[in-house]
């Protein structure tokens, strides 16, 4: 016989060999050789924490109790592994881009990034897995008083601080490996390993029972058969239809919904594609487990002493038959299970506990600071997620005292099954539906809650310890038609179908109602339409675009949550994709998304979410994502923004276009009043020539100073015809370019004389007054060019000037790397309003005087503007003022 | 006897010959070569026959022509508009600003006599 301190030993051996592959596993991860722990087979085996001790030892005695009914349990999964693949790809798909940390956080992400659900659905998986902890730690200490008893009942007296000694080794396993790094998505390689083997070992142990029962002590597989056939109860095919169908919804609703399934495929998950092989692996695993199930409760129930507890089989089978050995080792299965279940149900657990609600309690206490408060923040998410572990394991732990582990296991499992299984509707709706609102699925989970509360969980305790037998038999205050199983007054169903379908169907009911009838915020619609079409969104989520943010505010709260190290890595590389240099990007608005999905793998999406937006300071969706909204997909957002970039050019090219044919236009109009003005100025001497040389053709009688001045006349009219096509021509080669210039140095006094010489013939007399002194400067410049310019500014003041007594006085002053030259006459002036358009080609103001064409300024323009200089009229100096300005050294020498 | 005419013309030379021409004919001549005052001058010298040049300093012998024709007195005066611009938009701007006649200048000294003469009805 096995005497309890082996036991005890077996036990603490059996974990600290545990704790050996989880450390051995861990390591090898940090060293980079951790290629066989990301291999599927490891993946399938860790969903196998859907085989608890409930599985190990409860399938047996369900079996004994209901017949094959037990196959339900993994029919259920089974479907869904293998016919629901596509479904299965889509949540491991969402919860890798949106870094989901648990089922709590994917729910509450989609619904845009809603604590309240996360605490909602936190709570209600926090309700719905303490009876099912509590039912692995009654496993555990059951099995040990099943070795306790040919020791009399003393020996364990105690089972209740048993229990309490397994939670507390459980919860120190799962400190120790679940919170060693705090990045969910960094995955818990250690915990995953372990659970693995954990798995191998339970489903071995079960075999060896099985096998030393069929061919040990059953006489082989035929015997076995036929005892199976000739027994009562199991050899008929009972199956209540309603209560098939209702067990395999539930198991398969399990699979998804359970916070630890959860935490194992999901979050976990390596790779989509493991998912390929545990779609028939794990579905394998499960006919494995269960293939001795029925011949091990034939054997009991027909070995053992009647009033044996069936749940036990496993154990008492090998027991009373004298094998110890087996036993301990069929123990081992069994404490396998528990505790693989316990470890990644409190992981997951308290993940969202202290996601969704500690840490949001906790930075709402940091008055004023919020996610800017100095300390590691990152010790605080490790140190709740340390008390909520120890919280979950001490509320199972409660949960057995409280129960008096009395009920049948299998009972308890199903109802917590049903709990959780109410997070299915928002889950499939949310993915699927993106009408789904917030609203709707608060209110639908609450609905399916309390219907489950009142239906199911509350009954559980057994008759009369919380529901009276009054209440169960008529209702609450006499309301028949809310009596916990016959609600609305349908009765005859089994109690746990009938609460199953009513709390779905009214949580599905509800969640509609309220989804169709509530208006989703931006958010909610921004991540409804991520999740839903996750696999065209092959992008990120948006939510931020610009803003405010300090990247140095940034990184000191990345810092906090990420570890220093990581965040500055994460920083670095943004920085660099980004181009910049140095260690802080830009607070781009991919970049906080980026960093904000990386912190949700630390805090859960809406507290990551919270934190940057205190940071960024504003907590508004911007226009972008409302349009990433509106717009279907991905591609109908790409297309219409490449339509979006093409109608934008066009509108430029129109632009573009309407400005070349204004000019063109503009230069239309400019060429047709140029043209006109040619016209005009070369036919009024044309007239002039025709009138009088007609006038001497057809007269005959005319005296001789008639006809020279006639002669005259059209001698004049003909070199001014002359002069005209002189400077239309000048003018056109100095606009076109095409001028040369011949730059050579040249005092300003020599190209004045030469003006003055060359003026001295037109118009009347005028005094010169001049500044000898000055126009010694030297100037590089052309001389024939500027000679040009004086002669028409100071033949204009002869020409012009309309004082009595004309004088021009030219001053010559420097004027940084020019000269300045002004032409100052004591005539009128130009009037105010003709300044402007005196240097335009045939302005001429006043009356027409000397017979010019008005091209003279113009040209003067053009030939300054060829020497790199200036010509402006010089208002307010008593008369007509003209400053020309020319460059000491011309800037044109090199050309 | 002797018919009188205005020629409003700033080009001292055109002046001069068209006075030649007409004098010669038998017209009595008065020239005025700025376009401000224009109106008041044919209003004070009530010429039979005005020769007007579009292009004049101070104002377009167009608004010249409207004014006149707006003025109950000068508005059946014949007007012989003169213009250096030869395109057709000038002869309809011309016609409709009331001209009773157009010529485009260079333009031969016969054209003019013939051109006043049958405005005058003579």
């Amino acid at each position: 016989m096995v005497s309890l301190n082996v036991l005890t030993a077996v036990c603490i051996c059996y974990g600290a060999f545990l704790f050996l592959i989880a450390f051995a596993a861990e390591r090898a991860g940090r060293q980079g050789r951790s290629g066989w722990l990301k291999a599927p087979m490891v993946y399938t085996l860790s969903l196998s924490v859907y085989c608890t001790a409930w599985t190990f030892y409860g399938a047996v005695g369900y079996a004994a109790r209901s017949g094959l009914e037990y196959l339900t349990i993994y029919i259920g999964p089974s479907l869904v592994m293998i016919g629901w693949v596509v479904g299965l790809r889509k949540i491991l798909r969402i919860g890798r881009s949106q870094r989901v940390t648990s089922v709590a956080d994917l729910i509450s992400s989609r619904f845009g990034k809603s604590n309240l659900l996360a605490v909602a659905v936190t709570l209600i998986a926090v309700v719905g897995t303490t009876p099912y902890i509590a039912l692995q730690l009654q496993s555990v200490t059951q099995s040990f008083a099943i070795f306790a008893a040919p020791e009399g009942p003393g020996a364990v007296a105690d089972t209740q601080s048993l229990a309490l000694w397994v939670a507390a080794g459980l919860a120190a396993f799962t400190v120790l490996f679940g919170t060693r790094n705090l990045d969910a998505n960094e995955r818990h390689h250690g915990v995953v390993i372990a659970i693995a083997v954990e798995a191998v070992v339970k489903l071995c142990a079960l075999l060896a029972v099985g096998i030393f029962t069929v061919w040990g002590i059953g006489g082989g597989l035929e015997e076995t058969l036929a005892r199976i056939d000739a027994h009562a109860a199991l050899g008929q095919w009972q199956m209540d239809n309603g209560r098939w169908s209702g067990l395999i919804f539930l198991s398969a609703a399990a699979l998804l919904c359970l916070p630890r399934m959860f935490q194992v495929l999901v979050v976990e998950n390596e790779d989509e594609r493991h998912l390929r092989t545990a779609s028939w692996a794990f579905p394998a695993y499960m006919i494995a487990m269960s293939l001795f199930v029925m011949p091990i409760a034939v054997a009991g129930l027909t070995l053992l002493p009647e009033g044996s507890n069936p749940d036990m089989f496993v154990l008492t089978l090998p027991l009373s038959e004298g094998q110890s050995g087996l036993a301990v080792f069929s123990f081992i299965g069994g404490f396998s299970s528990a505790t693989s279940m316990v470890i990644v149900a409190a992981i997951a657990l308290s993940t969202m506990v202290s996601n969704h609600i500690v840490m949001p309690i906790w930075l709402k206490m940091q008055p004023g600071q919020g996610a800017m408060v100095s300390g590691d923040v990152r010790h605080v998410v490790i140190s709740a997620r340390r008390v909520s572990i120890i919280g979950v394991l001490f509320l199972g732990y409660l949960y057995y005292r409280l129960s008096g582990g009395g009920t049948a296991l299998a009972a308890i499992g199903l109802i917590s099954f049903s709990g959780v299984a109410q997070f299915l509707v928002p889950m499939l709706g949310g993915i699927f539906w993106r009408g789904a609102t917030r609203v709707g699925a608060l209110a639908g989970l609450a609905t399916g809650f309390a219907v489950w509360l009142w239906c199911l969980f509350l009954p559980s305790f057994g008759d009369g310890v919380v529901l009276s037998q009054a209440v169960l038999a008529e209702g609450p205050l006499g309301f028949g038609w809310l009596r916990p199983q016959a609600l609305f007054g349908i009765s005859g169903l089994d109690p746990l179908v009938h609460g199953v379908l009513w709390s779905i169907l009214l949580n599905a009911l509800v969640f509609t109602l309220g989804s169709l009838l509530s208006f989703p915020s931006p958010m909610e619609r921004l991540q409804g339409a991520q999740f839903v079409n996750v696999f065209q969104h092959s992008g990120t989520p948006r939510s931020w675009s610009g803003g405010t943010a300090q990247s140095e505010d940034l990184l000191i709260m990345a810092q906090r949550l990420l570890g220093a190290r990581e965040a500055q890595a994460l920083f670095q590389d943004e920085a660099g994709r980004q181009g910049v240099k140095g260690v802080l990007p830009e607070p781009s608005a991919d970049f906080l998304l980026r960093l904000e999905r990386e912190l949700s793998g630390s805090v859960g999406a809406a507290t990551a979410h919270a934190m940057v937006s205190q940071i960024v300071g504003r907590a508004a969706v911007s226009v972008e994502d409302l349009l990433a909204v509106a717009d279907e997909t991905a591609q109908i957002m790409e297309y219409s923004s490449q339509l979006e970039a093409k109608s934008a050019e066009l509108v430029r090219t129109a632009r573009q276009l309407r400005q070349a044919n204004e000019t063109l236009t503009q230069i239309s109009h400019q060429k047709d009043a140029f043209l006109s003005q040619i016209s005009h100025e070369l036919r009024t001497p044309m007239t002039s020539i025709r009138a009088f040389s007609e006038i001497l053709r057809d007269t005959p009688e005319m005296t001789a100073a008639q006809k020279a001045r006639y002669g005259g006349i059209i001698h004049d009219e003909a070199l001014r015809l002359t002069r005209l096509l002189d400077d239309l021509l000048d003018l056109s080669v100095l606009e076109n370019g095409q001028v040369q210039l011949a730059l050579a140095p040249v005092r300003l006094s020599e190209v004045l004389e030469r003006a003055i010489d060359a003026t001295r013939s037109d118009g009347a007399e005028m005094v010169i007054h001049r500044d000898r002194i000055a126009e010694g400067a030297l100037v590089e410049t052309d001389a024939d060019r500027l000679t040009q310019v004086f002669i028409n500014l100071i033949a204009n003041a002869r020409k012009y000037c309309d004082a009595p007594r004309p004088e021009l006085r030219i001053a010559v002053s420097a004027e940084g790397a020019a000269w300045r030259i002004d032409f100052i006459d004591n005539g009128s002036g130009v009037p105010r309003d003709q300044q402007a358009v005196i240097f335009e080609k045939f302005a001429r103001v006043g009356e027409q005087k000397a017979g010019g064409a008005g091209l003279g300024l113009a040209i003067c323009r053009e030939i300054l503007a060829r020497l790199g200089g200036s010509i402006a009229y010089l208002p307010g100096q008593g008369g007509a003022a003209f400053r020309v300005s020319v460059p000491r050294r011309s800037a044109k020498a090199a050309r | 006897m002797g018919k009188s005419v205005l020629v409003i013309e700033d080009e001292p030379n055109i002046s001069e010959a068209i006075g030649f021409i007409l004098s010669r004919d038998g017209w009595r001549v008065a020239t005025h070569a700025n376009g401000v005052d224009a109106v008041e001058a044919v209003q004070a010298r009530k010429p039979d026959l005005v020769i007007l040049d579009v292009m004049l300093p101070g104002r377009s012998g167009y608004d010249i022509l409207r004014d006149l024709r707006a003025d109950a007195a000068t508005g059946a005066l014949p007007v012989l508009i003169l213009t250096a611009r030869g395109q057709a938009r000038e002869r309809r701007l011309a016609s409709e600003a009331g001209a009773s006649h157009f010529m485009t200048k260079p333009f031969s000294n016969a054209e003019v006599l013939e051109a006043v003469n049958a405005l005058i009805g003579a």
